[in-house]
């Protein structure tokens, strides 16, 4: 007989009678404590389907129970600010951007699903993204996505790589998202464990904003889009909470399969039915699939909630009520409908061929009930599962080694002197898989649908058009550095905050708020745990200096092979508005004889910057010193400057330093430039001191755009002029643009065909 | 009077939205067409936007040609009906058998978003009219089974009809036959272009306007159906597309500057 047959079940009235059954808690991820938790809260043994729920409701991903206390921090902290219509802790935070529209975006890791499944993980990935945004009530308008893999040249990166830029490139295509941006980066650190973490931007009215939770006695509770299959068991739990050691084959079955072209119905199926004010709350089916759903709803709205599990829709007849519970199937959603919507509701969902099925009810009993084949199988508190799980303040301890390894500084490794070397030093930098040309990718993603793409990859920032007769508009950018983190995980985190900032700024967009997606190993291993509380207390205090308060974002654990964890990698979303995308800021170098400008100080910083890592593979030192005021100053100069026309190009100075960034000024305006550096050359051109910009001034604006940056305290060094075909810099290196456009983008397509 | 375009949505279309701001912008109506409604609510043209059409699952195109609307659309477009299918429009219009011909995956078997240049080869179509024979314009590919084949006998007869609307200019990036990126039936009114030219309408947001001249053109056609293939630069000018107030559409003049940037 198959699991779920009356013979097996298990429910309420057996798990009284039979107090010592033996349950599998641990294979389930549960530990000893955690399983007493249970019973004790339950003052019985858990059925095997209360078992289920509170397993993947109590996992790391899905419960936050090693990252809470640290998390918290993100909301005491957070700035002052009147723009944010709902914070952490919903789906999504939702940021007012004005004449009434809300914006909401968050980012989310699917790591360990894309190492085992390359393309279903990355795949899911987005569409467990998406549904986040359409569950807070807002229309999904774009995608963007930050990739890490380990070395290029590694053989599984091969694998890897291709799997989940097809999985995103597949989802997102036929989901009709353009795809603005993201990252892409390598590092030895993530050979075995790949970052993929996917950001998803939506755009509603501000009364359209959506509630999670169930409310009003006697209003049902229907799920509805795809039917519920054997995909995805226990991801929660089994993949995303544990460390891979080995038979990563024999967890394939935990990976879920996506189906973009239900999502997209979904989407607009869900987009009608709030329209027509049907919806009396929403949530999205992710990670722990309808035990989430019904957990949260319930526990959100105070009330109670009834289901009859047998009404489910099911691909595979066989599943039982446990993995039913469990099963984290793509492309569905929960709502809570009054009943006399419920014939309009269903109506809706079939015009667009979306099943949907009223499977419970809201009740005034606050417990969480659940019957099959008649019988009560759960009966529970819902808050138990939602808010009330494990909190724990696990050591942390600062590692050993981390004072050797900022001891290890690059002042002591050999520079470059000669202008010929300068130059091989930026062919090499160029070269390297990190800052090469990342068409190969951006490519296989459509980034014109829907028609408001302004800006997109390999732009600072990708921009969005929210109004079509205002010009408002949106700016987004990703950023993260491992190998900063890695160096001091509390600068880390700012700097990829800073640059994120500056990337937004860079369009000519007023940053507003910040989403964040933290990559990290085992919370069990002090010295990860460690740079996790560093990383959040360094975001924390940055944001609120920035006055950018994090809405959202997600914690990823267990990034480690074996005892190796990734290093630790913060990736920061920063959201800016554009009151007008007229004005917004190419990279572009656009025409001959205009002045080109560098704003902001370069001290010699080359602790963990590309130089040393490129040149000499070497990491160690201190990453470069953060200084948010000067950040949040010329922040301030390059929208102001945007809005009043004085710029035609801008772009910041990061990873490579100034010579990498003059290099895509010119390569993305298919035009030369000629600067002079004072002082020392390689500093000048390959430190990678933050708080910086490349920018392109207007033609008489120059004494306009002068008086801007000594108002706001912003250092301004003039470089020299754009025109020509060559890259020259007086003195040092002369390099035809077409050349460096032949080294960088000769690199991805060698290793990935 | 003001020509009006309907747009079908299949379930799975995902360039209806810019389709209709296009035509908008070339100063018609845009009706909203539901692939399960009978009738064609007595449009001028029909537009079949890009997108994936019921996940493109089975083939590309293969289970859209079934939908009702269709049942409609297939004997209008035989009579004469203007009819422009995008992309996955493209790919229907050929499993519908309107376009001779089919559409395979990319020669390099993955998704391409790209611009590319066009060379409009042929004028006599509802849908080119108002360009210039061998002008270029520059519009966005963005597909996965963008590679037009068709057997040689079919590819000479569409060569010696003047059935080829337009080539890639710099070579084919899907691996379709005798780079052609758009082809019209015998009669000239069914058109279907692989790359989207309602993505390249406003600078802003596309690779400049020169798509725009196969929304415009249809437009002079409908007001002036017994002028077909003649060149109606400079009449009707297009209602301003709200939001693009800097940048003045001038519809029937864009192909002709877009001409100049490439």
């Amino acid at each position: 007989m198959s699991p779920g047959t009356v013979a097996s079940l298990d429910t309420v009235a057996l798990a009284a009678a039979t107090p010592d059954r033996p349950q599998p808690y641990e294979e389930l991820g549960l530990t000893e404590a955690e399983y007493a938790r249970i019973r004790q809260l339950l003052g019985r043994r858990p059925t095997d389907p209360e078992l289920a729920l509170y397993s993947v409701m109590w996992s790391e991903h899905c419960s936050y129970k090693s990252s809470k206390v640290h998390l918290r921090q993100f909301a005491d902290k957070a700035p002052r600010t009147a723009t944010l219509l709902a914070g952490i802790g919903h789906n999504a935070g939702v940021v007012d951007i004005g004449q009434g529209y809300a914006v909401t975006f968050k980012i989310e890791s699917h790591n360990h699903p894309s190492y085992v499944e390359p393309f279903q993980g990355a795949a899911t990935g987005v569409g467990g993204i998406v549904r986040d945004i359409l569950a807070m009530g807002a229309r999904p308008v774009a995608v963007m996505d930050s990739l890490r893999f380990g070395p290029a040249d590694a053989p599984d990166t091969a694998r890897v790589l291709p799997g989940v830029v097809a999985g995103i490139s597949f989802y997102g295509n036929c989901l009709g998202l353009p795809n603005i941006g993201g990252e892409l980066a390598f590092d030895p650190c993530y050979v075995g464990n790949p970052l993929v973490n996917a950001l998803c931007v939506g755009v509603m009215r501000h009364e359209d904003l959506q509630v999670a939770a169930a409310r009003g006695p006697g209003n049902k509770v229907i799920l509805f889009g795809a039917r519920t299959g054997p995909d995805g068991i226990g991801g929660a739990s089994v993949l995303a909470s544990a460390s891979f050691g080995g038979g990563e084959a024999a967890k394939r079955p935990s990976v879920q399969v996506g189906d973009p072209f239900m999502e997209k119905l979904l989407v607009e199926c869900c987009l009608e039915l709030s329209a027509a004010g049907l919806v009396a709350g929403i949530q999205d089916l992710g990670a722990a699939g309808i035990s989430c759903a019904t957990a949260e709803l319930a526990a959100g709205g105070g009330s109670g909630m009834s289901v009859v599990l047998d009404r489910v829709p099911l691909r595979d007849p066989t599943l039982g009520p446990a993995e039913i519970l469990m099963s984290e199937s793509q492309e569905r959603m929960m709502a809570i409908v009054a009943p006399q919507h419920v014939e309009r509701f269903t109506a809706i969902c079939a015009r667009w061929d979306v099943p949907a099925t009223v499977i419970g009810e809201v009740t005034g009993t606050g417990r969480l009930e659940m019957t099959w084949r008649g019988e009560l199988v759960v009966d529970i508190a819902p808050e138990t599962a939602a808010d009330q799980g494990p909190v724990y303040n696990r050591p942390a301890a600062r590692p050993a080694a981390q004072d050797a390894l900022q001891a290890a500084s690059p002042a002591a490794l050999p520079r470059p002197a000669s202008g010929a070397a300068l130059l091989d030093t930026l062919l090499a930098l160029l070269g390297s898989p990190d800052l090469a040309d990342k068409t190969w990718v951006t490519e296989q993603y459509d980034r014109h649908v829907r028609g408001n793409t302004v800006l997109a990859a390999p732009e600072n920032a990708g921009v969005i058009r929210v109004d079509e007769q205002t010009g408002l508009g949106v700016a987004l950018a990703t950023d993260g550095n491992g190998r900063y983190s890695r160096l001091d995980p509390y600068a880390g985190a700012q700097l990829a905050l800073a640059e994120a900032y500056r990337n937004v700024a860079a369009t000519g967009a007023r940053p507003v708020a910040v989403t964040n997606c933290l990559n990290f190993g085992s919370p069990e291993d002090p010295a990860v745990m460690w740079q996790f509380a560093e990383a959040v207390r360094g975001l924390a205090d940055g944001c609120a200096f920035l006055g950018t308060p994090v809405t959202g974002g997600n914690v990823s654990f267990y990034n480690q092979t074996g005892d190796v964890p990734v290093h630790p990698t913060p990736v920061v979303g920063v959201l800016g508005v554009l009151a007008d995308v007229r004005r917004r800021l190419s990279l572009a170098f656009s025409g001959p004889h205009a002045r080109v400008v560098l704003l902001g100080a370069t001290g010699p910083e080359f602790g963990g910057s590309a130089w040393a890592w490129v040149a000499h593979g070497h990491l160690g030192g201190h990453p470069p010193a953060v200084d948010l005021a000067a950040e949040r100053a010329l922040a301030e100069v390059l929208v102001a400057a945007a809005a009043d026309g004085l710029l035609t190009a801008a772009h910041d100075v990061s990873d490579g330093g100034l010579a990498v960034a003059l290099a895509e000024c010119c390569l993305a305006g298919r035009v030369g430039c000629q600067v002079s550096l004072p002082g020392d050359p390689f500093p000048g051109l390959f430190s990678e001191s933050p708080a910086r910009a490349v920018a392109e001034v207007a033609p008489a604006a120059e004494a306009a755009f002068a008086a801007l940056c000594e108002r706001h305290g912003v250092p301004l060094t003039e470089l020299g002029t754009v025109g020509g075909d060559r890259l020259e810099v007086t003195g040092c290196l002369s390099v035809p643009v077409a050349e460096l456009a032949a080294v960088r983008g000769r690199v991805l397509p060698a290793l990935f065909g | 009077m003001t020509a009006r375009v309907g747009i079908v949505t299949f379930p799975g279309s995902l360039d209806d939205g810019d389709t209709a701001r296009a035509v908008t912008l070339a100063g018609a109506e845009a009706i909203p067409l539901w692939h399960g409604d009978r009738g064609l609510r007595g449009v001028d043209a029909v537009i079949l936007p890009g997108g994936f059409s019921y996940g493109d699952y089975l083939r590309c195109g293969a289970i859209a040609r079934f939908a009702p609307v269709m049942s409609d659309l297939i004997p209008a477009a035989r009579s004469g009906l203007p009819v422009l299918g995008i992309c996955n429009g493209f790919q229907i219009l050929c499993e519908a058998h309107l376009l001779p011909g089919a559409l395979i995956r990319n020669a390099g078997l993955r998704f391409v978003d790209r611009d590319v240049v066009l060379r409009i080869e042929s004028t006599a179509t509802p849908w080119t009219h108002g360009y210039q024979q061998d002008q270029e314009i520059t519009v966005v590919l963005k597909s996965g089974e963008g590679c037009y084949l068709a057997d040689p006998a079919t590819l000479a007869r569409l060569e010696d009809n003047g059935q080829v609307v337009a080539r890639y200019r710099d070579g084919s990036p899907n691996g379709s036959a005798r780079e052609i990126a758009a082809i019209a039936s015998e009669q000239g009114n069914v058109v279907g272009i692989m790359p989207h030219p309602e993505h390249a309408i406003d600078p802003l947001t596309g690779p400049g306007a020169g798509g725009l001249g196969f929304f415009a053109s249809a437009v002079a056609a409908l007001v002036r159906p017994q002028a077909p293939g003649r060149t109606p630069r400079g009449r009707e000018a297009p209602q301003r597309c709200p939001g693009a107030e800097d940048q003045p559409p001038e519809a029937s003049e864009a192909p002709a500057r877009e001409a100049d940037d490439t």
